[in-house]
């Protein structure tokens, strides 16, 4: 240990460190491992992010590898330059922004029609059923969607085809796939975001609402004027996490829900990364990809911190 | 209070709100299962909607006759319960030390800790270092590199200050070393988070793919919902139909019901028994000190 080197002054301290960890040796060893599996699974890979700027080669390590051209920026410049990639970002984009227009506020508007809710045990059972598409894989919930949405023998067409009107395709044509995609993730999430609000709902003081009730407000007016701003920070620091993530993409829904009719809106980021690197090998280009996600992910949420504190709210610190 | 007529209507409209809302949330399960339990015959017809036409189960025995099916189910559930309890017992290692401001080196620690939340080095960096450390087409790649969230340990240590702090400092008192009071205080006292973590860790492995498709090759390993995956987008999976002598479209469509029905099954019937739990562990999660 590093105290050990220490000269004659220090000795008072260095007891004081034997004390010390006489006693807090154990904490350090239970929290050897998590930190050992967070060294090794999340800071150990940064050292790959190197092959963004370098040439991939599969017989050397990563150190050894010759810088790309360009000053290293070869890679950023090719994806760039890369219709695929261009047409990935665009996507990665457009659904995030519409998730956030249209999804975001449901689950607010679903927490204050719960809370309006009078009989109890409705509201819980309600809540349940809610909760459970959160519960579903995207895999599932594809499965789901294959069902309810195919064309003709799908559940939506055949209600639509006894009214007669034509079959709609929403998983194999782009623009409805779109509209789609965002719908099942608002379904598999409304319920879930929900619980969030409904607490801080609950942490409201409920002097407040008989106040205003006493002063004549209708139930409108005391959603408006207490509920609302009583979740507003609540609201503000959902809003900035949802801003950080603009460009980033989870994996697993867009490419559950992804197929080859609809490409070009379904292709987002991750999956663009995932077919050209791993399945592709282009492992330079993909890397590139990945960092310069991560970095702007990482600015926006500054930014929007950011932002959010100069409105004076909270932040998410 | 007594309620006016218009309050009374307005509470009625919320209501209807929520059960047109609920309505949403279930058709698609009920369709289903009234899809996989129905007749090849009615399927083809499209005369499906919510209940069974010409009750079959067929589709059903099919599935619990498919020795790949069965296997994948049970090899998931192993994997399932084995990721549980080794991501439990991290994010509890993890969580517990943190609780003591004494300690030396917390706030350097969490600093390390709460950077890995906000920056991800990427996809293809983590698959490189899965490569190097030999991962790839190895089971255990499915259990050790999600073995902790930094999200839960969070809620797992506000759970943590939520225990009066004067249980462990009358242990410590009684000279209770560190290990003794995490098991003997802590441990007892935390059942509503660790039945709350434990549901987000069983989930988070149940319905994971992406990991399989990424770093693994081999079939026998794959767990169910990327199995599912392949029998739903008919990569060389057919057979599952094939095998048994049916080519039919309608018992296809039917089987693959089952088969989606099977693996949503397990989770529908246990997270509802810990609603109040998890909704508690969402909330701490959202209110980060």
């Amino acid at each position: 240990m590093k105290e050990s080197k220490k000269k004659a002054p220090a000795a008072g301290k260095k007891q004081d460190f034997g004390v010390y960890m006489k006693r807090y040796w154990q904490l350090y060893v239970l929290l050897a491992l998590p930190l050992l599996y967070l060294l090794i699974f999340k800071y150990v890979p940064m050292i790959y992010i190197q092959i963004a700027f370098k040439k991939y080669s599969i017989v050397q390590s990563v150190w050894e590898m010759p810088l790309a051209a360009n000053n290293g920026f070869e890679y950023f410049i090719k994806a760039f330059n890369n219709r695929d990639f261009l047409n990935a970002l665009r996507n990665t984009l457009v659904l995030n922004l519409l998730d956030l227009v249209i999804g975001f506020p449901v689950p607010i508007i679903f927490a204050l029609i719960l809370n309006e809710l009078v009989f109890k045990n409705f509201k819980r059972v309600v809540q349940t059923i809610a909760y459970m598409p959160h519960f579903l894989s995207w895999v599932i919930i594809y499965g789901l969607a294959l069902q309810i949405f195919a064309p003709s023998t799908g559940f939506i067409n055949m209600i639509l085809g006894s009214f007669g009107i034509e079959s709609i395709p929403f998983l194999n044509e782009s623009s409805h796939w779109v509209g789609t995609y965002i719908f099942l993730g608002i379904w598999q999430s409304f319920g879930w975001n929900s619980i969030v609000y409904l607490a801080a709902i609950a942490g409201i003081n409920s002097e407040l609402y008989e106040a205003a009730s006493v002063d004549g407000a209708g139930r409108f007016k005391k959603m408006w004027h207490i509920t609302l701003p009583g979740i507003k920070s609540t609201i503000v620091v959902l809003l900035v996490m949802s801003l950080g993530n603009i460009l980033g993409s989870g994996f697993d829904r867009p490419f559950a829900l992804q197929n080859n009719l609809v490409m070009d809106v379904a292709e987002v980021l991750s999956t663009f990364v995932y077919k050209n690197g791993i399945k592709g090998l282009q492992f330079s280009l993909t890397t590139a990809v990945g960092f310069f996600q991560s970095i702007v992910c990482v600015i926006f949420l500054l930014l929007a911190n950011w932002i959010s504190r100069k409105l004076g709210e909270r932040g998410i610190w | 209070m007594i309620k006016s007529k218009s309050a009374k209507v307005g509470d009625w409209c919320f209501i209807i709100v929520c059960v047109l809302v609920s309505l949403i949330c279930v058709v698609p399960m009920l369709n289903l299962l009234a899809r996989s339990l129905s007749s090849t015959d009615a399927l083809i017809k499209h005369e499906v909607y919510l209940w069974p036409k010409g009750l079959n189960l067929e589709a059903y025995a099919t599935v619990l006759g498919d020795m790949k099916y069965i296997r994948a189910f049970f090899w998931t559930v192993f994997l399932t319960l084995v990721c549980t309890v080794v991501s439990l017992t991290m994010t509890t290692l993890c969580a517990y030390p943190l609780i003591f401001e004494n300690l030396k080196g917390r706030s350097v620690i969490n600093i390390f800790i709460t950077i890995t939340m906000f920056f991800n080095a990427g996809t293809i960096p983590n698959y490189l270092l899965m490569k190097s450390l030999n991962l790839l087409n190895n089971p255990l790649v499915l259990i050790i590199p999600s073995c902790l969230s930094v999200y839960n340990m969070i809620i797992m240590r506000s759970f943590f200050y939520g225990i009066p702090d004067s249980l462990r400092e009358s242990a410590e008192i009684d000279g209770a070393s560190f290990f003794r009071i995490l098991i003997s205080i802590y441990l007892p006292l935390s059942k509503p988070v660790f039945a709350t973590l434990a549901l987000f860790y069983a989930v988070g492995r149940w319905n994971g793919y992406s990991d399989a498709l990424m770093y693994i090759n081999k079939d026998i390993f794959y767990p169910l919902q990327l199995f599912l995956y392949n029998i739903l987008n008919n990569i060389n999976s057919v057979e599952v139909a094939t095998q048994e002598g049916f080519s039919s479209p309608g018992l296809t469509e039917s089987l693959k019901a089952a088969i989606v029905m099977f693996s949503t099954v397990p989770i529908l019937c246990i997270y509802p028994w810990l609603q109040k739990y998890f909704i508690h562990g969402v909330t701490m999660g959202a209110v980060k000190e």
